[in-house]
């Protein structure tokens, strides 16, 4: 026996080309949807993950711009301003802080590198206290360094890829005709550690001529210390730049929100666009069938049998569109992840677009929804048929 | 027998500009159940919209109308639409000129799509015993595409038939057929007048259909003028 179901999805089967072109806009802009609140969402969570792999809370580093700062604390980068060293021995003084380690980038040009040559950044780090912030850090070969001043240099797990290098290989300092000696290779962190070169600072300060300099202090204080009122407390130094986690989020969320808002516009613009699609689809549906529908009411069809008939014609396409849609966003995250990554000023290490099934179904009910406030109208339409004019207008006779 | 429909003063007027059409201008009506009445006439003279009007497809102007025995439109007071849809189901079946098949249901699915809406209560009618009797039982999975014009108003009938009405209504159910075609769907509503004393009315130029009805009835600009 036919039901209101079974007529309603023969009925969509009608005009194979009309529906699949219907179902096709509305599962392109459920991709666009799921992909927008997978970015949202997996955003957040790459740059939190990228945060809290940094192992300490806040960076000092000498006063400058706090773009460049935020930059260098993520994404390591020449900040050429230097703190005395002797700072160090003013912050173990404070109470809030857990942990500290300094840090010295440098960089040399490389005439071999690429056509035209490159430039090679070095961190400096502290093989007493630097181990201990980045716990997450392991060794594919070798470890760390054997002592404070050593010419040794560990390297990022993608870096040794890069050279080809394994424990034991010479690494030449181009500028300084100076070669250290790889102690170790890491494994892969997924985070910015995966590209750098380590070394001593202290070897660092020697073979650069920056004794008793440092670019930059990582601090991990306690737990229950409030870190804003440090921060404050920290710019008692002279000429300081304190960046914190917050800061820096807030900082990256700032650089990003445009794209977002451009993104979130094309998301508002397709959904309108397919509502629009749908409804119009489901519209000259209805009145093509304008004969049938008023047949339908004269065996007794009533007002709401049709509006329930012509309203799960839309929820279907919907539903479907919404299903077929999620699962190219699925199939097509790693795609849009790259899209994302060219158009961003800084994206994250990790997924930038996390889909998960929670994601999908609000989608999904999102866009029935939309099926629902789509159908509305037709379905209206189509209820308010008459069974005699409906039969008039094929007749054509009073 | 009993009178299963009576009309009195029925008037169906259209206003086109300042002009009135009296498309049926007080007619009044009786018919018995299980009769079989032919209206006749020349294009027109409301011939249709005055079965549409005892079929409670279209609403009177002025005028009363009973149905077995319940009162579907009167001066003071006419049943709601909601109504008159439970009406529809309950005691017509319709048949037109034009077939009016769902294109994208089979045959089977066509005969029974009264019951996606209505089906009778204690009902026991199946497409399958109903196309037999039509003579339709090799076409059941066929969409109404692949069967021939006969086979379609054949199929038109049975699902008029599914729910089992008291009251077949037929406007020109020959009009789109050749001879022979038309002659097994006279023979059709001959028999299911005769057999099941269902009672039948129709509009019809075709005088053989016409024959077969226990009265005829002519109108002329919306008037009954014989019997």
């Amino acid at each position: 026996m036919p039901t209101i179901s079974s007529i309603a999805y023969k009925n969509l089967r009608r005009k194979k080309l009309r529906s699949i072109l219907t179902l096709f806009g509305i599962a392109l802009s459920t991709w666009v949807l799921v992909s927008l609140l997978g970015f949202n969402s997996g955003y957040e969570q790459s740059m939190d993950k990228d945060i809290d792999n940094l192992g300490f809370q806040v960076l000092l580093t000498a006063k400058g711009c706090p773009y460049e700062a935020a930059t260098l604390m993520l994404q390591g980068g020449a900040g050429l301003r230097y703190l005395p060293e002797t700072v160090l021995d003013s912050l173990r003084a404070n109470p809030e802080v857990d942990q500290l380690t300094p840090m010295l980038m440098q960089t040399s040009f490389d005439p071999n590198q690429g056509e035209s040559g490159g430039v090679i950044a070095y961190l400096g780090v502290d093989p007493t206290t630097y181990p201990k912030m980045k716990s997450y850090l392991t060794f594919e070969q070798g470890g760390w360094f054997t002592e404070e001043n050593a010419m040794e240099a560990v390297i990022g797990y993608e870096a040794a890829e890069l050279e080809q290098r394994e424990v034991g290989d010479l690494i030449l300092i181009p500028d300084k005709e100076i070669e250290v000696k790889v102690v170790g290779v890491l494994k892969r962190s997924g985070t910015q550690d995966d590209g750098t070169i380590f070394m001593p600072y202290k070897s660092l300060q020697t073979l650069f001529g920056q004794e008793g300099k440092i670019t930059s202090v990582g601090i991990k204080i306690h737990k229950d210390v409030d870190v804003s009122a440090y921060e404050e407390k920290l710019y008692a130094l002279q000429d300081v730049q304190v960046v914190s986690m917050a800061q820096v989020k807030t900082t990256i969320s700032n650089l990003v929100s445009t794209a977002k808002v451009m993104v979130m516009s094309i998301a508002i613009i397709a959904i309108l666009i397919s509502m629009v699609g749908v409804m119009n689809t489901i519209l000259m549906s209805v009145l093509e069938r304008y004969q049938e529908i008023g047949i339908m009411k004269s065996m007794g069809a009533t007002t709401f049998h049709i509006f329930r008939l012509i309203w799960l014609e839309t929820l279907i396409i919907c539903f479907i569109g919404g299903i077929l849609g999620a699962l190219m966003a699925l199939g097509l995250s790693s795609t849009t992840d790259a899209l994302v990554r060219y158009i961003l000023p800084y994206a994250p290490t990790g997924s930038l677009i996390k889909i998960d099934a929670m994601l999908v179904l609000k989608s999904i009910g999102i866009i029935t929804l939309i099926g629902i406030f789509s159908g509305i109208y037709p379905a209206y339409r189509a209820a308010s048929i008459k069974p005699i004019e409906a039969i008039k207008s094929s007749e054509g006779e009073i | 027998m009993n009178t299963i429909i009576s009309a009195t003063g029925l008037s169906k007027i259209y206003t086109r500009g300042a002009e009135q059409i009296k498309a049926v201008n007080n007619v009044d009506l009786e018919i018995q159940s299980g009769e079989f009445v032919a209206f006749m006439g020349a294009s027109g003279s409301g011939k249709t919209t005055l079965i549409h009007l005892l079929g409670c497809l279209d609403t009177p102007s002025t005028g009363t109308l009973t149905i077995a025995g319940k009162e579907v439109f009167a001066a003071e007071k006419s049943l709601s639409e909601k109504k008159l849809t439970k009406v529809r189901a309950e005691l017509f079946g319709y048949i037109f000129q034009k077939f009016y098949l769902i294109p994208t249901l089979t045959v089977k699915e066509n005969i029974m799509l009264p019951f996606a809406f209505y089906k009778k209560p204690g009902l026991h009618q199946d497409a399958v015993t109903m196309a037999r009797r039509l003579g339709l039982e090799h076409r059941l999975n066929h969409l109404p595409k692949e069967i021939s014009g006969g086979e379609m108003q054949r199929v038109a009938i049975a699902r008029a038939l599914i729910n089992k009405p008291r009251i077949l209504l037929a406007d020109e159910p020959t009009g789109n057929l050749d001879t022979k075609r038309s002659d097994e769907i006279t023979e059709i509503l001959h028999d299911l007048n005769r057999g099941e004393k269902l009672t039948i009315i129709l509009v019809t130029h075709n005088p053989l259909l016409a024959s077969h009805a226990s009265r005829k009835l002519e109108l002329r600009d919306g008037q009954l003028i014989s019997e």
